[in-house]
């Protein structure tokens, strides 16, 4: 098949095809996120996210899977942190997301053999995007797709009233943690696109941007989806033709698309 | 094997050690409207978490009948404004039929509120909906948290003669949490006042007369409460005396006042 290998062997084309694979699980998990008021802790764990990436370079094993463990083990240590209720849980997550930014940055300024672009892991870049990559968004992405698709009336009761939804015999606990693990899956592939400290903006300004349009909340994913992918293929084309970083060029997309949106809309209704 | 749909005894909740309800029994029976009043602090909350099975108890037991359906009508239902939603889809996330949610909230009065969106009801409205909500599941047992809060005079009394009549037509047991005493002690069959541990309960014609009742209310609650039951089981005489005092009127048994 000359014309796939064609595609993907051009950089730009693995990046626009990585990140629209991006763009369609930010989509519904975006909405979750603000739905959940759950911005702050995604943050966190993307900030995390770069630890993962000193433990892949000390243990030798695959970057994806190091980010994604690292970030299931920051959202465990969340629950039971949270539990103990001794902090605020934003005061926690304030912690928890510099000291483990911190940690990796100084793990990694300890291995000198490794030469790493930190804009890179920051801020994403189209460079990076590798063959093997697509493969790790895409198949992530069919299983993320696939639980909220089977798990989605729990997760939206849950989201609605966590007792209520006790009570009718939804395993709420159960739904919490692997919406983590999800995330934590999301994070570890959204990263080479957008970087650690811009992916919870891909999650939630698509999903701010689709509130105002949508009347129920599938509608809303949908359109969460919609525009997520707008701003992935603007962002990635205006990185390619001004030669600006790739994830701060997606995150402008979005925004842009949100205040347009945002003052549109508010005419409309005034 | 009783009947009861759901029977709690001895139970206790403490939370770090502190208790905050202590020694509960209470029963309920299908077609029982049980209300639970008290003085905010007093547990009351927490007592029908532990019934709906979302709070532990710390000693004592409780015991819900096989296969029993509770519909639970919480305090209040904060929706997040980011979420977008419809009564009509407020109402699927049950995953009962459409036919079923429409008949729910055409018999709480709310039939034509189906395709409005949810943060555009009144607090009337959205008690109304959520009790729809717990209605569709067809429950043996309805929870309601102060299912009036929030919701002018008129509308209480109609939301209580909703609650009433539903437990007419479902023959549901009935557990409710509230503080429009006067309006409680019109609809409800028996009451139990929280302070901690049930300091009286009984049948709202003689719970306001209860030593343990007047404790906690106060001298004026009680007598003004005593306007509005209409006993029809006895006659006065030409000065107004009580003829012939029934024994319902007398102290209830299974008071327990002894700690005050």
């Amino acid at each position: 098949m000359p014309l796939i290998d064609h595609i993907l062997g051009d950089f730009f084309w693995r990046a626009l095809i990585g990140g629209l694979g991006v763009a369609l699980v930010a989509g519904p998990l975006g909405c979750l996120v603000v739905w959940r008021r759950m911005a702050y802790f995604g943050d966190t764990l993307a900030h995390s996210a770069l630890l993962g990436v000193a433990l892949g370079f000390l243990l030798q094993l695959p970057m994806n899977l190091t980010i994604a463990m690292t970030c299931v083990g920051l959202a465990v240590a969340l629950v039971f942190l949270a539990r103990s209720r001794s902090l605020a849980t934003d005061t926690l997550l304030g912690i928890l997301a510099h000291s483990s930014l911190a940690v990796g940055l100084v793990a990694l300024s300890f291995m000198p053999e490794v030469r790493v672009d930190l804009n890179a892991y920051l801020f994403g870049d189209l460079l990076a995007m590798r063959r093997d990559d697509l493969g790790w968004i895409y198949g992530g992405a069919a299983v993320v797709l696939a639980l909220l698709y089977w798990l989605w009336r729990g997760l939206l009761m849950s989201t609605v009233h966590e007792e209520l939804a006790k009570v009718e015999g939804i395993p709420v606990e159960r739904l919490r943690l692997i919406l983590m693990l999800m995330f934590s899956l999301v994070i570890a592939v959204a990263m080479k696109i957008v970087g650690v400290l811009l992916i919870t903006a891909l999650l939630i300004i698509p999903a701010a941007t689709a509130r105002r349009m949508a009347r129920s909340p599938e509608q809303m994913v949908w359109l969460a989806m919609a525009i997520g992918m707008i701003a992935v293929s603007a962002g990635l084309s205006a990185s390619w033709h001004l030669n600006s970083p790739a994830g701060p060029s997606v995150v402008v997309s979005a925004f842009i698309m949100f205040a347009l949106t945002y003052t549109l809309l508010r005419k409309q209704r005034g | 094997m009783s009947e009861a749909l759901v029977e709690l005894t001895g139970a206790t909740i403490e939370f770090d050690g502190v208790p905050v309800v202590k020694g509960i029994d209470l029963v309920v029976n299908p077609g029982d409207i049980l209300t639970i009043i008290g003085p905010n602090g007093a547990g009351k909350t927490t007592l029908i978490k532990a019934v709906i099975g979302v709070q532990a108890l710390t000693h004592g037991s409780i015991r819900r009948q096989k296969g029993l359906t509770i519909g639970y009508v919480p305090q209040s239902l904060h929706l997040q404004p980011t979420l977008p939603m419809t009564v009509g889809r407020f109402m699927a996330m049950t995953g009962e039929p459409r036919s079923v949610c429409q008949q729910a909230l055409t018999d709480t009065g709310i039939g034509h509120l189906a395709d409005a969106s949810v943060h555009r009801l009144s607090g009337g409205e959205m008690q109304r909906l959520l009790i729809a909500r717990a209605l569709a599941r067809k429950p043996n047992l309805l929870v309601l948290d102060e299912p009036a809060q929030g919701v002018d005079i008129n509308g209480q009394a109609a939301l209580y003669d909703l609650i009433r009549s539903l437990r007419d037509r479902l023959n549901c047991g009935i557990i409710m949490i509230s503080h429009d005493l006067h309006l409680v002690m019109a609809a409800t069959d028996r009451v139990i006042c929280l302070n901690q541990h049930v300091c009286c309960s009984g049948y709202p014609a003689e719970i306001s007369s209860d030593p343990g009742f007047v404790e906690v209310f106060g001298r004026s609650v009680a007598d003004s409460l005593a306007v509005y039951h209409h006993q029809h089981n006895h006659r006065h005489d030409l000065h107004g005396e009580v003829i012939s005092p029934t024994a319902e009127t007398q102290p209830h048994k299974d008071c327990s006042h002894a700690t005050h």
